[in-house]
Formats: structure tokens, sequence, C-alpha cells
């Protein structure tokens, strides 16, 4: 049945002519069908990372508490008391356009188990979601599907969603993006890993049997061949949480145990990607017995068994002679673990089926000979010239900032996301502290008196202006949200999510996001521990705006001290750290209430936001503050009603200094803000932080009343705010 | 005393129990897995939130059939005592053990939230610590809460004094719009005839600190506590009779 191998035959599993010849030098020979098969997913852009390579070795890895780096399932990083937070952010896009439900439900699997696999039990779930316009037909559709879809499989699982973030874009109306993130918790030095070693060791099949489903996931979905011929979508795979729950606790109960020498979960090209990947890490090599295989299907073929994406499965290496305890361990949970394959010397990756030897693939040709791309990348000059033109004179400000204020709190991309993070289980686990709807997410550190603050952020605007600046600015977001939340960042995960990297603006959108994920991370001394790059995110070659999401993880020393964004007493001052200068570029206001995309991004200096996040983080150690919140899309004026929507709700009432257009003023984005409330006899205190660092303090007013006041401004009754700021998702989504 | 847990495939919030009993309580805390058959002399069985058996089928109609059930039922039937939280309220209805059963969300969507139940009976062991018409916000999390039976059996129940939590308003008023998943007669909780056994589907586990989800659940276990404390013989209160919503 397997069909000859020929150029052609290669052409069609998206190897080109040049990749193709690279296979028969490094063989000698011409592949097997399956190692055919084989050679095309371990090199696609989604498992080898061909285009981006070269760029991502740019990042800064290292730090002092980075305990696991990229290259592994997650990264690890050390919070204190001998435990490890592992985490990393992947994305499922395409899947979840295909087929939404089960796409953003395998997407939250997947990202669960490559989490367990490093030993850690996750604990925290965020979701970066990013749909078209709330106006297109789709849209809806869309969104119900992914919402539910993530809910569905994190529920089940019982990990809490704690936060994450959703926008609307016209740009994503073909390509949404869904992206998630988990974070576990580990004993630091009981970390595992997948590295293939100890000749003889047996390879252990464990989780779900095997059927067809997905195959090809991998070399189709991160490539062009999408686009071209809808025919060729595979299959998106069916998620089944309860299995995963029960693998889940399995493989935490087998971890505790000293029967493991490594393991891997079976993502993107299964088996082929599980097995190769350990063998390639630690040197090793694989012989697999195919018809051992658990199947679900009859009469499956070699080619099908070594490239099936079917979900909640695992590989792993056990000790010789530990086969019977670990299916035992398996067995408690009703699962299955089977021998298939055996650690060898030679380094070579040799799959048998029916007597027969289908595959043998020297492991390192299949990663590290794998193929890097250094595609060129050229600016679009013209187009981000025209994009970037602004002329502030002609914008006319409007009469009554009061109906702007509201029709930014009613506008998609600042409305309330209560109507998704509603239908997630936030709770489960028992230590969320900081539920969504702040702006980080704070979790307690069980057993300890530490908290971690999360916090998922990517502003697409900005990036669609300027790629490198909007990617600095989703860095600082994310870390600037951590420490409004008390906490001191310490490591982020990257999803880096573009267009066809084949085209030459694209790639320059690549390059420019990449140097400024280091510049921000250079500057604010972050590591970069984990992370995922998608490609292909286009439809009828009109590609997504180029989107870093930036993933942050801080530590709060002391979780009581964690602070929110709501205003907390009467009484208390109101005041903003931080200087706004006359800055609309890109702001969520010229878009809603003018339609205009256009302009700089806000600009930022790093040291300015290093010198904020000081005064903020001493003043949280010190209890100064009663709210903290970031001030972001909508503006000072926005930020100031949220201080309003949560908590005891309480009102405002602010005087701002002039000296500049009044819209810029109430809804420009400037950078390095923070919106504090503090005891009006800790503002002395307060003062004194801010004149060490050189932070600008203003005093805008108190906490009183319930009414959102702004200077003569503004006087909104706070109630009738609320509503329409919370309504709107449930009024247009049903 | 002693606090036993079960934990079903799938069962999510048996290590918060098992937490709440242990850390929060400091009684003791025991484990008890769906395929044991013993319940380990415990005071009080908690069947746990989480989606046993994946909910598949139906919720809870898996789960019953599990070997533990069998000693759940001979405890429940000798008067110890069964608390039912979210899924462990569906595991009971779906054995027997309670009346009724929990439905799909009017919605069609699952719900995480926050809300507020009043409470409608004092002369539980659940509710012995509490006041008829306290109020206590705790958190939901459910898809399937919507609470059914035929009118004869809600009659019944309410006239027997078993509806033992009703969502309500922030100021105690049992209105529709309190209601978060269109549950019959606002019922959040409901107990057995001989008020040994209670299901709600609220999650007390999750408000028992004041650092993470408030301390209203903890007036549930602290009840049990003191119930059994004063003896089961002579700690049933006579019932007290409420107005309907």
């Amino acid at each position: 049945m397997a069909a000859e191998v020929t150029a052609a035959l290669a052409a069609e599993h998206g190897l080109t002519a040049e990749e193709y010849g690279k296979v028969l030098a490094l063989l000698g020979r011409a592949p097997t069908f399956e190692e055919l098969g084989v050679f095309a997913v371990m090199w696609s852009e989604h498992c080898s990372y061909k285009s981006s390579r070269a760029l991502l070795r740019h990042l800064p890895t290292k730090g002092a508490a980075v305990l696991q780096g990229p290259g592994e399932n997650a990264g690890a990083v050390d919070i204190g008391d001998g435990l490890a937070a592992v985490f990393k952010i992947e994305s499922h896009n395409h899947p979840s356009y295909v087929e939404p439900f089960q796409g953003a439900a395998t997407g939250v699997g997947g990202i669960l188990r490559d989490v367990f696999t490093m030993g850690a039990r996750p604990v925290a779930i965020l979701d970066a979601l990013r749909f078209g316009s709330l106006d297109h037909p789709r849209t809806p559709y869309l969104v119900k599907g992914v919402v539910a879809g993530i809910g569905h499989y994190g529920n089940c699982i019982g990990v809490p969603t704690v936060g994450g973030d959703v926008y609307f874009d016209a740009g994503y109306d073909h390509n949404i993006l869904v992206n998630a993130f988990t974070l576990g918790i580990a004993p630091r030095d009981r970390l595992f890993h997948a590295r293939a070693a100890g000749v003889g060791n047996p390879v252990i099949y464990v989780g779900s049997r095997t059927g067809r489903d997905g195959i090809h996931g991998a070399s189709l979905l991160a490539s062009a061949a999408l686009d071209a011929s809808e025919e060729k979508r595979p299959a998106v795979q069916v998620g089944d949480p309860f299995t995963e729950k029960l693998l889940l606790e399995a493989c935490l109960e087998l971890m505790r145990t000293d029967h493991v020498v490594a393991i891997q979960d079976m993502g993107a090209a299964g088996l082929t990607s599980s097995a190769v990947e350990m063998a390639g890490r630690g040197g090793a090599g694989i012989v697999l017995d195919l018809d051992a295989v658990p199947v679900r299907e009859e009469d499956m073929t070699p080619y099908e068994l070594l490239l099936s994406e079917s979900q909640e499965r695992m590989l792993l290496v056990a000790r010789a002679g530990s086969e019977d305890a670990v299916a035992a361990i398996f067995r408690r949970w009703d699962l299955q673990a089977v021998v298939v394959g055996r650690v060898t010397d030679d380094g070579i990756f040799r799959a048998r089926w029916r007597g027969r030897e289908v595959c043998a693939i020297p492991a390192a040709a299949l990663t590290d000979a794998a193929p890097v791309y250094r595609r060129p990348g050229e600016e679009p000059v013209a187009r981000l010239e025209e994009a970037q033109r602004l002329e502030l004179a002609a914008v006319r400000e409007p009469s009554d900032a009061g109906q702007v204020l509201l029709a930014l709190l009613e506008s998609p991309n600042c409305c309330s996301r209560e109507w998704v993070y509603r239908q997630y289980d936030q709770l489960v686990g028992g230590n969320t502290v900081v539920r969504p709807g702040g702006d980080a997410a704070v979790i307690r550190v069980e057993g300890t008196r530490r908290g971690l603050a999360l916090s998922v952020d990517g502003n697409s605007r900005y990036t669609r202006l300027d790629p490198y600046l909007g990617a600095v600015l989703a860095v600082v977001e994310a870390a600037r949200n951590c420490v409004a939340a008390g906490a001191r960042p310490l490591a982020l995960s990257d999803c880096l999510n573009y267009g066809n990297p084949e085209k030459p603006d694209v790639m320059w959108e690549f390059q420019q996001g990449i140097a400024g994920i280091r510049d921000a991370c250079l500057a604010l001394g972050l590591p970069v521990v984990s992370g995922n790059v998608s490609f292909y995110n286009e439809t009828e070659g009109r590609s997504i705006p180029p989107t870093p999401m930036i993933a942050m993880v801080g530590l709060l020393d002391d979780v009581e001290c964690h602070v929110t964004p709501w205003w907390k007493a009467e009484g208390d001052a109101v005041v903003l750290l931080g200087r706004t200068r006359e800055e609309l570029g890109g702001s969520e206001y010229l878009a809603v209430v003018h339609g205009l995309v256009r302009g700089t991004p806000p600009w930022i200096d790093l040291e300015a936001e290093k010198r904020l996040h000081r005064v903020v983080l001493e003043a949280v150690g010190e209890r100064l503050l009663r709210s903290a919140h970031d001030v972001a899309e909508g503006g000072l004026a926005v930020a100031l009603a949220e201080g309003c929507f949560g908590g005891p709700r309480l009102g405002v009432r602010v005087t701002l200094e002039r000296g500049m257009r009044t819209d810029a003023l109430l809804f420009g984005e400037s950078q390095s803000r923070m919106l504090v409330s503090v005891r009006r006899r800790h503002l002395g205190r307060l003062r004194d932080l801010c004149r060490r660092e050189d932070v600008p303090l203003a005093v805008l007013g108190e906490v009183r009343g319930a009414g959102i006041v702004i200077a003569d401004l503004i006087d909104l009754p706070l109630e009738t705010a609320r509503e329409r700021w919370r309504r709107v998702l449930e009024r247009r989504l049903g | 005393m002693r606090w036993g847990v079960v934990t079903f495939p799938g069962s999510n919030d048996d290590r918060d129990v098992l937490r709440v009993a242990e850390r929060v309580l400091g009684d003791e805390a025991v484990p008890l897995w769906h395929k044991d058959t013993d319940l380990r002399g415990v005071d009080c069985v908690v069947l746990p939130g989480g989606f046993a058996y994946g909910d598949y089928l139906r919720c809870g109609a898996l789960a019953r059939f599990s070997p533990i059930m069998e000693a759940v039922r001979a405890h429940a039937a000798a008067g110890g005592l069964v608390l039912g939280t979210c899924n462990g309220f569906q595991i009971l209805c779906e054995a027997g053990l309670l009346p009724g059963a929990l439905v799909r969300n009017r919605s069609l969507r699952f719900v995480c939230d926050v809300v507020t139940v009043r409470v409608e009976r004092a002369d539980t062991p659940f509710t012995y610590g509490c006041r008829v018409g306290d109020l206590l916000a705790l958190p939901i999390k459910h898809g399937e809460g919507c609470w059914v039976a035929d009118e004869a059996t809600l009659a019944a129940l309410e006239a027997a004094g078993q509806v033992v939590f009703r969502y309500t308003d922030r100021a105690g008023r049992a209105v529709a719009e309190a209601n978060p998943n269109g549950s019959m007669a606002n019922i959040a909780g409901v107990c057995n005839s001989e008020r040994n056994v209670l299901g709600l589907m609220p999650h007390p586990e999750h408000a028992v600190e004041r650092l993470v989800g408030g301390e209203d659940g903890l007036r549930l276990f602290r009840s049990v506590q003191a119930w059994l404390g004063r003896g089961a013989a002579g700690g049933r209160r006579e019932p007290t009779v409420v107005p309907g919503p």
C-alpha cells in the first residue's frame, strides 16, 4: 500500500525540492513512505521552528531565578520555598477557526500536558483570545465556541482559569488567535525532562488509544498549504478532558516515584515527535514496536500510527524493571501503560511493524539537522508611513466627554469581560486570590505565604502601527500589570503570532517583534523561559496584525500584600503616578470615536518604567497602597471608571491640570502610569518615594460618592455607567 | 472528628475539601477512593465537586455505581452524615439519596460566580450553626445546576422543610434575577427527610478563608462539628417554618 516515494510526493508533504535533497543526503538513500511522513512533520514549521529559530536565539533566556529555559516542554523559575513555577503559552489558532469548540479545548489540553509533563501540578490557566470585529457575522459563533471549549476542558480537568484577555479587531476576521497559558507548581528539585537515557530502558505509552485523527496537523496547519486547499484541512482532534484528568493524576503519582527517566507528551506529530525529541535531547536512539501501540481503529498503517495526533497520550522512558510498577499506577486510574519500545545507543529513531523496519533515521537528522531559514525581511515603508501619519489638528475634539467615556466603556475592547470568564471555573484548587477582572490574577502558592501574579497582554493596534514598539509595550504592560497587583515580575513566556514568514514584510514584522521583546526584557531584567511561534496566520493573502502575546509571571513574597484596582474607602486620595503626554496614536479613543487606527503608539522610556515599578513595589511593601491600576486602553478616564466598578463600588471625584488637548488628557494612553489610591496620611511617604525615583505624582482627587466626576468634563452616575459597561458582550453574543 | 472525602475518577474539589478538613478545621481528613468499599469510620462523608466519570451519559449517572456508593448508602441509612456539593449533589440525586434532579442551566452556559443563598432551615446538622434567614455568600461553578422535580415532589419537600438553601439577591429576596441556573423555587440545596443527607450546588469549601473567597462556607463545616459535638440524639432543633419564595 505504501506509495512510491518521489520528489513529487515529497512536495505534496510540504517539503521543498531543496529540503527533499537534504533528506536524500542525510539518509544516503530514498526515504520510505513512513520516513517521508516523519521528515515532513519534524521539519514542519510547527515542529522545527525553521523560520524563527535563528531569531529566537536573540531573546534573553537566563536569569538568577531560571531553572529551565526554552527547549523543554515548558520553562521553570524558582519561586522560593523549594518550589518552581513551570509555565508556557502556546497557540491553537488554526484548529480553533476551523472548529472553535474542539480547537480551543484541545489547545488547553495540550498546554496542560506540557506543564504536568515537567512534574508540575497545573494550578492556573490564562487565555489570550483575538477575534474579528464583533460585527462580522462569524464572530459570535467563534467567540461562543472558543469560550465554551476552553471552559469545557479547563473546568472538567479541574484547573482554574484565572485570567486572560480578549480583543476584537477586523484584522482577525478570518484568522482568530487562541493562545492558552498554563502554570504549574513543582518541587524545584523534582523537575522532569524529556531526555531519553539508559540503553535498554523501556519506552512506555500511556493514555488514550491511537486513532486516525489529526494526521499531518502539524505540517499542514503551520504552512501556507492550509489556505490554499480547504480539503487538506485535517480533522481537528477531539479532546477528552476526563481522560486527561486521569492521565494528570496518574502521571503526578508516578512522578513521586523514581521510575521515570524521561517523559514527553504526544502533541503535534504524536508518537514520532515525542520519541524523536526525547532521543534527540538525550543523544540516544529509540526503537518502537508499532504493533504494540494501543489503537482504537482497525488496520491502521505504520504511517498513521507514527503521525496520528490523537489527544491525551504521553510517552515515557522508565527504568528497566519498573514496567510493572508503572503499569500498576496507571491501572489504578483505569489507564493503560504499554511498553512500545526501548532506548538504544545508536542514535537512530527506528520503527518496526509486522516484522519489518519501516523507519530508521538518525534522531539528529530530524532535530539538529532540520533546516534553518534566515528569511529576508523588508520594511513595508510606504504602508507604515501612511498608517503612522496622524494630523491631530484635523481630529475634532468631541464636545461631550461624558458621552465619549460611555462610548469607550461600551466598546468591545474596553467593556467588561465578565460574559467570558463567568463560563470558566476560576476557583477550583482554592488558591485564587484575585479573580479575573483586575490587572493581573493573583494566586496563592499553596503551603506558603507567597503568591503569583499572572497577566497576558498584547495590543495589536500598537503592533500593527509599529511592530517593534508594540512588542516592547506588550512586555512592559504585562510587567506593569503584575506590579499593579504588588508582584515583582519574574519571567515571561511569549506566543508570537504572525502571517506568512516567506513574505518579507511579515518577516520584518517578526524581526521587529523579537527585537522589541529582547530590548524590553533586557531593560527590565526579565528572561523568556518558554514560548511558541505561530506563522501562516493569513487568509487569501491577508495577514493578521503582528501579535506577540506576552504572559508574565510575578512573585509576591507575602500574598496578603496583594493590591487590586478598585477603590476601597471614601476619602482616600486618588493619585496618578507617571507623566501624561499628548499622545493619541493607536488609541482606543481614536478607533472608537473617530474610526482611526493611525499614528504612532505611545512612547516608552524604559528607565522611567523601571522607576515606576520601584515606587509601586516599595509602596506595596510598606502597605501604602489601597488600590493600584495600570492606565491602559481608554486612558485615564476609563481607568478612573474601572476603579469604581469592582470591590465596594465607590465613586470618584477628581480634577485635572489642563495644558494639552482634553481628549489626550482623558483618553490618551501614555505609558508608565499607574492610578493608585492611598489614605491621606500616607501621601507624604508616597511623595518621598516618588521624589527619590523621580516619578511624577499628581493628587487628582478622592474616592467619594456614587458617581464618576472628572473636573467639569464628566459627571456620570456610577451604576448606570457600570451596567452599560457590563452588559455589552451579553447583549452582542446572547 | 473524621471527614471522609470520596475521590471518583474526575473529582476536582476533593483536594480542596481535604485541605479544609485538615488545615482549616484541624480535623482528621480521610481520603476515600471510589473503588473502596469501606468508609473507614468517618463521621461525615463528602462527595466533592468535579466531573466524575467525565459527566458522561449524565452528571452523576455513572458515579452512583462506584463500589464506595454502597457504603455511602449504608452510612446514610444508619443516620450518618453525607454532604454532596455540586457534582456530589448530582451524584446523590442520581443515587436516589436526595429528591429531584439537576439539569442543564437555563442559560445553557457554565456559570462561575459568587451568589447569595438564604438559609431556609437551621434544623439540619449542616446548618446547625446558622439561623433561618441568614445570607451566605458562596461560589457556584456548574453547567448543570438547575434543580427540578415534579410539582408534587416540590410541594412535599417544601411542606417537610427539606429545602435548606435558596438563591436570593443581596437583600435576601428569592427573586428570578438572583437565580443563576433556573432552579425551581430558587432551590440551591435540599436534604433528605431524615435531614442527615444534604446536597447543594454552591461550594462551601471554596469559602473558608478571608483571603480566598471569604468565610461564609465555613459555617456549614462548623455546624457539622458542633452538631456532632453535642451528640446526634439531643442535637436536633424543632423545625422552624419559613415562608417560601
